[in-house]
């Protein structure tokens, strides 16, 4: 990367923010959060069709080539952001930042064309079949195999935590084949294929374990091979991780804005709580922490957006971004409940709607610990630790 | 204006390069990554000779408009120029006061003759400044002034009595920068004026203030009948307070860029000292290198998008938390760096790769004092940014 980084945002990002937040706040209020989180499928299917074709936002990182906006991360990072206020329960990120990317960082013309175009206009759902571990993707830890046969490949494995796994319509699923990574696309009505989903406690994105018990998938199945796989799956996985640290920078921003409404309002000792000292420290840190957490998504967005950036430094600024988000959020989450009172300990009130998504977020994609090894092992110029077991 | 750097920007980095690869050599060699915060004691005859050498490469005051001396290079040039500076380990700024904070008062605020009396020496680096703000009992309570001024109508001049203190580098100085109050039963903000006061006369007393690293850099500054020229009061009597807060808005941006290429610097001394002891193989604090590392990535961030709202005009809500954010990463650097020595950190030795990293430890603990404490930090916060409300004060 080169030159110094603008952080200014054009008239055009202004206008996608805003639209996202003004049409979350009308479309995602908090009833329709728990409306959707509670019906069977985890998400409003309506909201996602407004979502996708009305809205254009499946198209935003696609090439254009493929129907989508060509838009950059910086773009994705802002919606994200929006989404992550709302807690919007859809599978958008599962879609858009994990499979569509993977589709698109594979290289693979004929793959992109068969799936992109559909997730672009919102007609399809999608996820990827990884981030088993708080560790993110990692080669040396893939257990599916498949294997060549007469007409295409037979791919055996399973994945326990797999987003919107039981909603999606295509699965991008990494295997091992000839002894190294590969990246194949399955159907979800490929026969024998099941996915089972989890009773979770985040009930706002649904995860689901997937069972492949060697399907039988035709030649065109095969998305990308070898080091392509390895290089296209490392990109993908810290792409989503800044993806969804600015996921976790929007909850984080509005576990603060419930907390700075609710004691504006609540009186107690005669004065409302916002005018206790001790409370203002407390939300002022929350905003310490809100603040290097978007500058670290910003930064983070910017580099991505750079045609030259490499591997390594992708890895870095989704190390930086993420670890400062989950961060920042799991402590939003909890002050928020603390700042509450008796009521932030209750179901009724939204706070811990936040503090589960925070949680749940903060082992997915790299854990904050293990992105400050990976850190480490950049710095201190050596990786020995960098594929320990969480 | 943009901060986004151009091919003729990196043959400008090169040339910074060679300079300071050509002249921080000889006698000058020792000053490598010496000075600044913690160390200013640290060869200050010889510093003040670098910085003539600088001037007479034109590297001091380099973003001033050139009516006043300076280049008025872009703000990616000046950014390239402190990284270079800070990459060749350019010792800490002895002029970094008159440069940064009180040439861009007067140059905004001061009249044409303080201008052509006070400017010239300042980029020349034979003229150095301190700043005459914070008063003992008034803390970060900063309106709190008790100083007096008053203008002797039979000698035209300001007469000024009073105390100041935490005055860096106030015995290398000539001249201090001093917000005094000249109506008498005027309170806080109002009835200040501010005044260039020369150090060495009868009426001043300079007293050093030895610290918890036992070295001495800030000072208490004594006046008792000291005297100044009435033309010396920058902006109008009673309006110092307006003049003084310009001044802290000067403090911000390119002064950051510059500092964090300094902790860049420390932190790759932690991890040479943690090779050396094996803290490179503890996972407990190779995950502490490791926040630290992307804490100050981040730090880098804060200040970029800081200079890009201060350049598109937009008041940005991230430079409110700066200060918090930078005063507590290098507090925790200095306990980090001790923690990773061990046993052997308490130990005292004339190696200056070991003092260097006591001294962050010790010296970083002021960090979250001066400028504001982390407390008045999280107030302004609260309630500036966060429009929460303010706290009750007993009417004075």
């Amino acid at each position: 990367m080169s030159g110094y980084v603008d952080f200014s945002l054009s008239a055009d990002q202004r206008m996608i923010r805003d639209a996202a937040a003004d049409f979350l706040a009308a479309q995602s209020p908090s009833g329709a959060v728990r409306q959707a989180m509670e019906s069977e499928r985890g998400f409003d299917p309506a909201l996602w069709t407004r979502m996708g074709v009305e809205m254009g936002w499946c198209a935003l990182p696609i090439a254009e080539a493929c129907g989508g906006l060509a838009l950059s991360w910086v773009e994705v990072a802002l919606l994200l952001e929006q989404m992550g206020r709302r807690l919007v329960c859809s599978p958008y990120f599962a879609t858009v930042c994990l499979a569509a990317t993977a589709l698109q960082e594979s290289g693979n013309a004929t793959a992109c064309a068969a799936w992109l175009p559909r997730i672009a206009d919102g007609t399809l759902r999608a996820t990827l079949a990884f981030g088993e571990t708080g560790i993110g993707w990692d080669p040396a830890r893939v257990t599916a195999i498949a294997r060549r046969t007469d007409s295409g490949f037979v791919l055996e494995g399973s994945f326990r935590h797999v987003p919107d796994g039981a909603q999606a319509e295509v699965l991008l699923v990494p295997a091992l084949l000839d002894q190294s990574p590969a990246l194949f696309a399955v159907p979800a009505g490929t026969p024998g294929l099941r996915a089972t989903e989890h009773r979770g406690m985040d009930l706002t994105r649904r995860t689901a374990e997937v069972v492949l018990p060697e399907v039988q998938l035709p030649p065109e199945a095969l998305v990308a091979e070898g080091g392509r796989a390895a290089t296209a799956l490392q990109r993908t996985e810290a792409l989503a991780a800044i993806a969804l640290a600015a996921e976790q920078l929007g909850g984080a921003q509005q576990c603060l804005d419930l907390t700075l409404a609710y004691v504006a309002e609540r009186v107690q000792f005669g004065r409302t709580l916002a005018s206790f000292q001790a409370v203002k420290h407390r939300c002022a840190e929350m905003m310490v922490r809100i603040e290097s957490t978007r500058s670290a998504v910003t930064g983070a967005a910017r580099a991505a957006s750079e045609a030259d950036v490499t591997t390594a430094e992708l890895l870095l600024e989704a190390a930086c971004a993420k670890s400062f988000a989950s961060d920042a959020f799991f402590f939003c989450a909890q002050e928020a409940i603390q700042l509450h009172g008796g009521v932030g300990f209750t179901w009724e009130y939204d706070p811990q709607l936040y503090f589960k998504r925070a949680q749940a977020g903060t082992q997915w994609l790299g854990t904050p610990d293990l992105l400050r090894e990976r850190a480490a092992a950049a710095l201190l110029g050596d990786a020995q630790h960098l594929s320990c077991t969480p | 204006m943009t901060l986004a750097t151009t091919d003729t920007d990196e043959a400008f980095r090169a040339e910074v390069a060679q300079w300071m690869q050509t002249h921080l050599v000889g006698r000058f060699a020792c000053l490598r990554h010496r000075g600044g915060p913690g160390d200013e004691d640290a060869y200050p005859a010889l510093r003040k000779a670098w910085e003539q050498l600088l001037a007479a490469g034109r590297w001091t005051c380099i973003g001033w408009p050139r009516a006043h001396g300076g280049r008025e290079l872009s703000v990616a040039r000046q950014i390239i120029f402190h990284e270079e500076y800070a990459r060749a380990g350019g010792p800490g700024r002895m002029g970094h006061l008159g440069e940064t904070l009180l040439g861009p008062t007067l140059i905004a605020h001061g009249s044409a003759e303080q201008q052509r009396r006070f400017l010239p020496g300042i980029v020349a680096g034979t003229d150095y400044w301190c700043q005459g703000y914070s008063e003992p009992g008034a803390g970060s309570d900063l309106a709190n002034v008790q100083t007096r001024a008053r203008l002797d109508a039979d000698t035209g001049e300001w007469v000024i009595d009073g105390q100041k203190v935490w005055t860096s580098l106030a015995q290398d100085s000539q001249w201090i920068f001093v917000l005094a109050r000249c109506e008498a039963g005027s309170r806080g903000h109002s009835g200040l004026v501010f005044l260039l006061v020369a150090l060495d006369q009868p009426g001043v007393e300079v007293r050093p203030i030895r610290q918890i690293t036992g070295t001495c850099e800030f000072n208490e500054v004594f006046f008792d009948g000291a005297r100044t020229p009435a033309a010396h009061a920058v902006g109008a009597p009673g309006e110092g307070w307006k003049v003084a807060m310009a001044l802290l808005g000067f403090e911000r941006g390119l002064s950051w860029i510059d500092q964090q290429m300094h902790f860049e610097h420390q932190l790759a001394l932690v991890c040479d000292a943690a090779r050396a002891t094996g803290a490179d193989q503890v996972p407990a604090l190779r995950a502490r290198i490791g926040h630290a590392a992307l804490g100050l990535k981040v730090m880098h961030y804060n200040t970029l998008r800081t200079m890009s709202a201060q350049l598109s005009g937009e008041l940005s809500r991230e430079a409110y938390i700066n200060k918090h954010y930078w005063s507590h990463w290098h507090r925790d650097l200095g306990k980090l760096a001790m923690d990773v020595l061990g046993l052997e950190g308490d130990i005292l030795l004339d190696d200056f790769s070991r003092t260097r990293l006591q001294q962050i430890f010790l010296f970083s603990r002021s960090d979250t004092i001066v400028a504001g404490t982390s407390e008045i930090q999280l107030n302004i916060i609260a309630e500036r940014a966060l429009g929460m409300p303010k706290e009750p004060r007993p009417a004075r």
